[in-house]
C-alpha cells in the first residue's frame, strides 16, 4: 500500500528534524517524493511521526508458555502501544539456545505476528550458567543479542567468555544485573516498605555488584556490554563513570522505574513485584536523570505477561514481571515529557534511535528517505483511562490500570503497512 | 464505643483513639472468666472460621475459647503449608467459607499481606491472626493491654523488644502501638536481626542487652527461630544465648518492677531462661489470660456491615 500522510509533525532525531511535513510512503519504504500521486492521502493534522517504536526488552512466552502470552497476541499488543519492533528475551520453554526455536519464533512472527519480532539468543545453554550456547549458530539463524535475562551468569569467567566471543559477530550481551545471592529471597525493594510491610528485601547492591563487575568485564574484553532495566541510582553512577572511561557500555531502564516506587508496594499488590523490584524515590530521581544526560540510552518494557491466577496470589508466591506495551508510550510522555526530563525528540532517541543504532538495525529507528516504513503516530491529544478491559495482552497484570493518560499512539505503521489503529 | 471497622489487619492503620477503645473494652470481658458461666450472647448466631495456613496451638485456641465465650459457633480449619503452593488458592478457600456464611474469618498465614489479599476479595470480616513478618495485632493489643494493666499509662513508658525484630510480626504491631500510645520502644538484638530503617518508626535500637536493660519497665523476648542460624543471621546458639538471653544476671540491671512478657512458645534456655520465665516480674501467664480478653473485645468491636473501604 502507498500513502501520503500530509500536514503532520515530524519528530526524528536521526535527522535533527521536528516539524510539520509530509511522510510518502511506498512499497514498504519511506521516499522523499513518491512516482506518481497517492490516490490514499491521510491528514495527520494535530499528531505526530515519530519513527517507529523498538521495545528492545520483552517476554512473549512463545513457545512454551502460551497460557501468559503467544507471539500473536503479543505483537499485538505492542502494535496497540505503538511499538513497531520487539526483541524477545530467550526464557521460553524450550529457551531460545538453539536455531530450531529462534527459526520457529522468526517464522511465527512472520506468519501471525503484527510487528517485527527479533529474538534474543541465550548467553548459556538453557540459561544455566554453565556452557556458552551456540552463539555463532544462534546469530546465523537471527538473533539479535545474548541474554540469560532473569538468570544472570554468576561466574566472572563464563560472562568474561560472552563478551569475547560474541565480538566476532557484533552482538551485545546484555545483562540483567542480580548477585542472586545477595537478593536472595527478597520480593521487593529493602528499606523502610520492606520493614513494614514484612516482605523480603532486595538491596541495591544486589544489583549494582553485577553492574560493577560487567563492566569491568567489558573493559578487560572490550566486548558490547548492554546492562537491562537499571533501577537504582549507584548503577546508574557506574554507568555514567564506565562511559567517560571510554567502555563500551549501553543501558536501558524501563517505564516503571521513572513512574513508581516502593511505596506503591503498600497493599501487597502482586501487580507492583517485578525483578528488579520497584526502588526508591531519591533512585526514581536518579533514573530520570540519568536518562536526561545520556546515561541510560534506551527506555524498554521488560514486558513480562502472567495470568491472573499467578498475581493473584501471596505477594511472595506470586512471580516477577509486569506488562508495559500498551502503557510505554504514554508513561514516556506523560512522566518525562510533560516533566521536562526529556524533550520529545530525546524521547523518541531512547525508544527507536539508539535501540536501532546500539543493536545494530539497518534502516530503521529513522525517518529518512530510503528506510524501512516502520512509524508511530502519537495524538498529543488523546486523553483516556488504561482499563483492564481494554487491554490486548493475554495477561493483565499491571500496576496502572485505572491511570489517566494523555497522549498515545493513534496509528502504528510496520513496514509501510498499517497494522493498528484507533 | 465500637470500632468503625470492618477488618483487623494490622495496628498500623489504628490511631490512638482506636487503640484506647480496645483497651477500654477488656476488662467487661475479663470480669466474665472468674463467673461460674463465661458467656456472653453478643454473637450468637454468628459463625467465626479459624483459617490457619501454619500450625499453631495459643493463638488458635485464644479465638476460638474467646469466639466462644461469645456464643458464636467456630469452625477450625488448618491447611498444611505445601498448599500455599500447590492447592487451592487463598481467594478461592476464603470464598468458599463466604459461600458457607462465615461472618469473621480469621486467618494465619506464612506469606506476609495475606489478610489484606482476602479482605480485597471477600465481603467476612477478616481478623488477622499473624501474617509473614508483617503483623499480629491482636497479640500486640494483648501486650498493650498486659502493659497498660500493670503499669496504667504508657507516658514515659520504656518497652524493650529483644531478639528476632526481623522476622517478628509481633515485634512490629507492639511497635506500631506502643508508639502511638506514647511509649519509648527500644529493640535489642544482633544487626543482622534488626530490620532495615527501623529507627524511621521511632525506634531506639541497641546491640548490648545489657545497656539496653537498665532503663527498660517492660521487656519483651521474643522468640528465636532456630533455624535462623543457618542463614548465617547467628553464628550458633550458644553465641545467641550468651549475648540475648535474658537472665537472672541480666535483670539484677534492671529495674526492680521491670515486667517480663513472652508472646510464646518459649524457647526455655535459649532467649529466656527459666528463673526469668518464672519469676515475680513475669507476666507471661497472664498475657494468655488477656489475649481471651482482648480477642473477644476484638470480635466484639469490629463492625461486620461496614463498608469495604474501611480497610
Amino acid at each position: 500500500m502507498n500513502f501520503e500522510i500530509k500536514n503532520i509533525r515530524v519528530v526524528d532525531p536521526s535527522q535533527n528534524k521536528d516539524a510539520v511535513d509530509s511522510l510518502f510512503i511506498e512499497n514498504g519504504l519511506i521516499v522523499s517524493k513518491p512516482g506518481k500521486a497517492f490516490s490514499k492521502v491521510i491528514d495527520g493534522s494535530g499528531k505526530i511521526a515519530i519513527p517507529g517504536i523498538i521495545d528492545i526488552h520483552s517476554h512473549l512466552r512463545e513457545p512454551g508458555l502460551e497460557n501468559k502470552e503467544t507471539i500473536k497476541s503479543g505483537t499485538q499488543s505492542a502494535a496497540k502501544g505503538g511499538i513497531t519492533s520487539v526483541f524477545c528475551m530467550p526464557n521460553t520453554k524450550p529457551p531460545i539456545d538453539n536455531a530450531p526455536t529462534v527459526e520457529f519464533i522468526l517464522l511465527k512472527a512472520q506468519k501471525e505476528g503484527v510487528v517485527n519480532v527479533f529474538p534474543i539468543g541465550c548467553i548459556t545453554k538453557n540459561s544455566q550458567g554453565a556452557e556458552l550456547s551456540e552463539i555463532g549458530v544462534l546469530k546465523r539463524a537471527g538473533i539479535i543479542a545474548i541474554s540469560d535475562d532473569g538468570e544472570p551468569v554468576s561466574n566472572s569467567q563464563i560472562m568474561r567468555r560472552a563478551l569475547e566471543y560474541s565480538k566476532m559477530f557484533s552482538l551485545p550481551v546484555i545483562s540483567h544485573c542480580e548477585d542472586k545471592e545477595l537478593s536472595a529471597l527478597g520480593v521487593m525493594n529493602e528499606g523502610l516498605n520492606s520493614t513494614i510491610l514484612g516482605l523480603r528485601g532486595i538491596p541495591a547492591q544486589a544489583e549494582e555488584i553485577m553492574v560493577s563487575r560487567d563492566i569491568m568485564l567489558a573493559e578487560l574484553t572490550g566486548g558490547h556490554l548492554h546492562i537491562a532495566h537499571i533501577s537504582t541510582a549507584g548503577s546508574a553512577d557506574l554507568v555514567r563513570r564506565a562511559k567517560k572511561r571510554g567502555i563500551k557500555v549501553t543501558a536501558e531502564t524501563c517505564p516503571h522505574y521513572f513512574s513508581l516506587t516502593d511505596d506503591d508496594v503498600r497493599v501487597f499488590d502482586a501487580n507492583t513485584k517485578m525483578n528488579p523490584p520497584l526502588r526508591s524515590k531519591k533512585d526514581l530521581e536518579a533514573i530520570r536523570k540519568a536518562l536526561s544526560d545520556g546515561t541510560i540510552d534506551c527506555i524498554a518494557t521488560d514486558h513480562a505477561p502472567h495470568t491472573q491466577e499467578e498475581k493473584m496470589r501471596e505477594f511472595d508466591a506470586a512471580p516477577f514481571g509486569i506488562i508495559g506495551f500498551e502503557t510505554m508510550l504514554s508513561l514516556v510522555l506523560n512522566e518525562l515529557v510533560d516533566n521536562d526530563i526529556l524533550t520529545l525528540s530525546q524521547a523518541v532517541e531512547k525508544i527507536s534511535f539508539n535501540p536501532a543504532r546500539i543493536f545494530n538495525l539497518k534502516n530503521r529507528g529513522s525517518l529518512k528517505e530510503g528506510g524501512i516504513a516502520d512509524i508511530t503516530i502519537i495524538d498529543p491529544q488523546c486523553f483516556y483511562e488504561f482499563k483492564k478491559e481494554d487491554i490486548v495482552s493475554k495477561s493483565a497484570n499491571s500496576p496502572f490500570i485505572g491511570r489517566n493518560f494523555r497522549g498515545a499512539a493513534v496509528m502504528t505503521i510496520v513496514g509501510g503497512k498499517i497494522v493498528w489503529e484507533n | 464505643m465500637i470500632l468503625n471497622r470492618k477488618y483487623l489487619l494490622g495496628l498500623q492503620n489504628l490511631d490512638k483513639k482506636e487503640l484506647q477503645i480496645v483497651l477500654d473494652s477488656v476488662r467487661p470481658f475479663k470480669s466474665l472468666f472468674t463467673r461460674s458461666v463465661k458467656k456472653a450472647p453478643t454473637l450468637l448466631g454468628k459463625t467465626v472460621v479459624t483459617l490457619f495456613y501454619e500450625p499453631s496451638t495459643r493463638t488458635r485456641t485464644s479465638f476460638e475459647i474467646a469466639a466462644k465465650r461469645l456464643s458464636a459457633d467456630v469452625v477450625n480449619i488448618t491447611v498444611a503449608a505445601s498448599s500455599v503452593v500447590k492447592g487451592e488458592s487463598l481467594i478461592d478457600t476464603g470464598k468458599t467459607l463466604q459461600a458457607m456464611n462465615a461472618d469473621y474469618i480469621i486467618i494465619r498465614h506464612s506469606l506476609s499481606g495475606a489478610p489484606d489479599i482476602l479482605a480485597r476479595s471477600l465481603d467476612a470480616s477478616i481478623i488477622n491472626a499473624g501474617d509473614g513478618f508483617h503483623e499480629h495485632p491482636t497479640q500486640g493489643l494483648l501486650d498493650l493491654y498486659t502493659i497498660y494493666e500493670k503499669k496504667k499509662s504508657f507516658e514515659n513508658l520504656n518497652v524493650l523488644l529483644v531478639g528476632d525484630i526481623l522476622h517478628s510480626r509481633v515485634a512490629k504491631s507492639n511497635i506500631w502501638a506502643l508508639t502511638k500510645m506514647g511509649a519509648k520502644v527500644s529493640v535489642a538484638g544482633p544487626p543482622t536481626l534488626i530490620p532495615p530503617k527501623i529507627e524511621t518508626l521511632g525506634v531506639e535500637v541497641y546491640y548490648d542487652l545489657d545497656e539496653a536493660i537498665k532503663k527498660a519497665d517492660v521487656v519483651n523476648i521474643l522468640r528465636i527461630q532456630l533455624e535462623r542460624q543457618k542463614e548465617n543471621l547467628f553464628p550458633s546458639v550458644h553465641e545467641y544465648v550468651e549475648l540475648y538471653q535474658l537472665t537472672k544476671a541480666r535483670l539484677a540491671k534492671a529495674k526492680k518492677d521491670i515486667l517480663i512478657m513472652h508472646p510464646g512458645p518459649m524457647n526455655r534456655g535459649i532467649e529466656i531462661s527459666s528463673d526469668a520465665a518464672d519469676s515475680v516480674n513475669s507476666v507471661i501467664n497472664e498475657q494468655v489470660t488477656n489475649g481471651i480478653a482482648v480477642r473477644m473485645a476484638v470480635l466484639f468491636l469490629l463492625k461486620p456491615k461496614a463498608g469495604k473501604n474501611e480497610l
